[in-house]
């Protein structure tokens, strides 16, 4: 009995500590592994009329799950890292090559691509994603089998190369080549759609930390992707999210890949500049 | 064997006698429930980590019964006392019959 009540007093003591740790990590922001710090608000771009500010999505989770991404042992995001770094080296396809054999430099190569797309490739002449250079280097170089949009091995590897831009504001252009389609990004945000008649902005602008049934709603911002979301203990993609807002709207989702989900994951991205890259964020 | 299973453990390198250290575990694993199928239409079997333990030199410290509806990726965070410098032992066992295992040691300073 009296075992039984230090067990109670030590588990008690357990959970006073941890909720402890996480207010004190409010406190401080956002700070991961006690070393970097990210910046999880910003002012708005000057492009945004109707937001003075914007937040990270961790903003408005609850602080448990918040701490989840304070220490990268504890975010299970980390364990698709961990799958892609294998992958790195993994030789597949015609040319006998993995990612290692052209960027010999490994992932770290690749610091600050995340902050900038997507962006304009000149040779392609359209507007690319990370997957769409990701699956360029499969066909072309590779010649081995492009990866689907969402496949688990393609958003470890969106993961890994995100990473690696930990810390840096997001960065797109919206000007030059991508004007355009930049615009067209816009109208969609604000185009009402689906059987609900909604918009990205009716609820993600007009009501962000507003409850959306038990849940909070942010701002929609994609600083965090690719996200380990609790809900599918996986990896989630920009597009593969755009696609379960639109079904949760009952609107016809958009195909991963598609123009129109490039165009608004352009503009939505824009409206997130000055928000850190997050690696790899954990939300509900 | 399951795979991509990958065991990952934190713990202090160092510790004084005495203290207590708080350890993270976390083994990355399907835990396939024995309720889905196929494309066939079979069964898939059950293949979960049954047991988890922890010894310290030798000598059990903990153990937990893992059964079904526990999630993919188990993870758990416990204390334990350090009295001496010695190996932290750490051990899954999976109904296939694999039993994944991990070392790490503490120094006393």
């Amino acid at each position: 009995m009296n075992n039984m009540t230090s067990k109670h007093a030590a588990v008690l003591a357990t959970v006073a500590a941890m909720t402890l740790g996480a207010g004190v990590a409010l406190a401080q922001g956002l700070v991961i592994n006690g070393e970097v710090t990210l910046t999880n608000e910003a002012p708005a771009a000057a492009h945004l009329e109707n937001l003075d500010k914007v937040y990270s999505g961790w903003n408005f989770r609850s602080i448990e799950t918040q701490a989840l991404q304070l220490d990268d042992f504890d975010n299970p995001g980390m364990i698709f890292v961990d799958q892609a770094t294998d992958q790195w080296d993994v030789v597949e396809g015609g040319a006998d090559e993995s990612c290692a054999s052209c960027h010999e430099g490994g992932p770290e190569e690749f610091a600050g691509l995340r902050v900038v797309l997507p962006r304009w490739n000149e040779d392609a002449d359209a507007l690319w994603s990370m997957e769409d250079y990701i699956n360029n280097c499969r066909t072309e170089r590779m010649q081995a089998e492009a990866w689907k949009w969402s496949e688990s091995k393609m958003t470890a590897m969106t993961a890994l190369i995100g990473l690696q831009s930990r810390g840096m504001p997001v960065n797109v252009a919206i000007d030059g080549p991508v004007a355009d389609i930049w615009a067209q990004g816009k109208e969609l945000y604000y185009t009402r759609v689906g059987q609900l008649d909604m918009s990205c902005s009716n609820c993600h602008e007009d009501n962000y930390d507003v409850m959306i049934r038990a849940d909070h709603l942010s701002q929609g911002q994609t600083n965090g992707f690719p996200s380990y979301r609790l809900k599918n203990a996986k990896l989630n993609s920009i597009h593969g999210r755009f696609k379960g807002c639109m079904k949760n709207i009952r609107a016809t989702p958009y195909a991963e890949g598609s123009d129109e989900f490039h165009a608004l994951e352009l503009y939505v991205a824009s409206r997130g500049n000055g928000l850190s890259v997050e690696g790899t964020s954990v939300r509900n | 064997m399951a795979s991509g299973v990958k065991p990952r453990v934190k713990v202090p390198r160092t510790a004084a006698v005495g203290d207590v250290i708080t350890i993270k575990t976390l083994i990355s694993h399907k835990m396939e429930s024995g309720q889905r199928k196929d494309k066939e239409g079979n069964i898939i079997p059950q293949s979960i980590i049954n047991t988890f333990s922890c010894d310290f030199n030798g000598q059990n410290i903990m153990s937990v019964d893992l059964s079904g509806a526990v999630s993919t990726n188990p993870y758990f965070q416990f204390e334990a006392t350090v009295p001496e410098a010695g190996d932290f032992t750490f051990t899954w066992n999976d109904d296939d019959g694999s039993v994944y295992t991990e070392t790490k040691s503490v120094k006393i300073g």
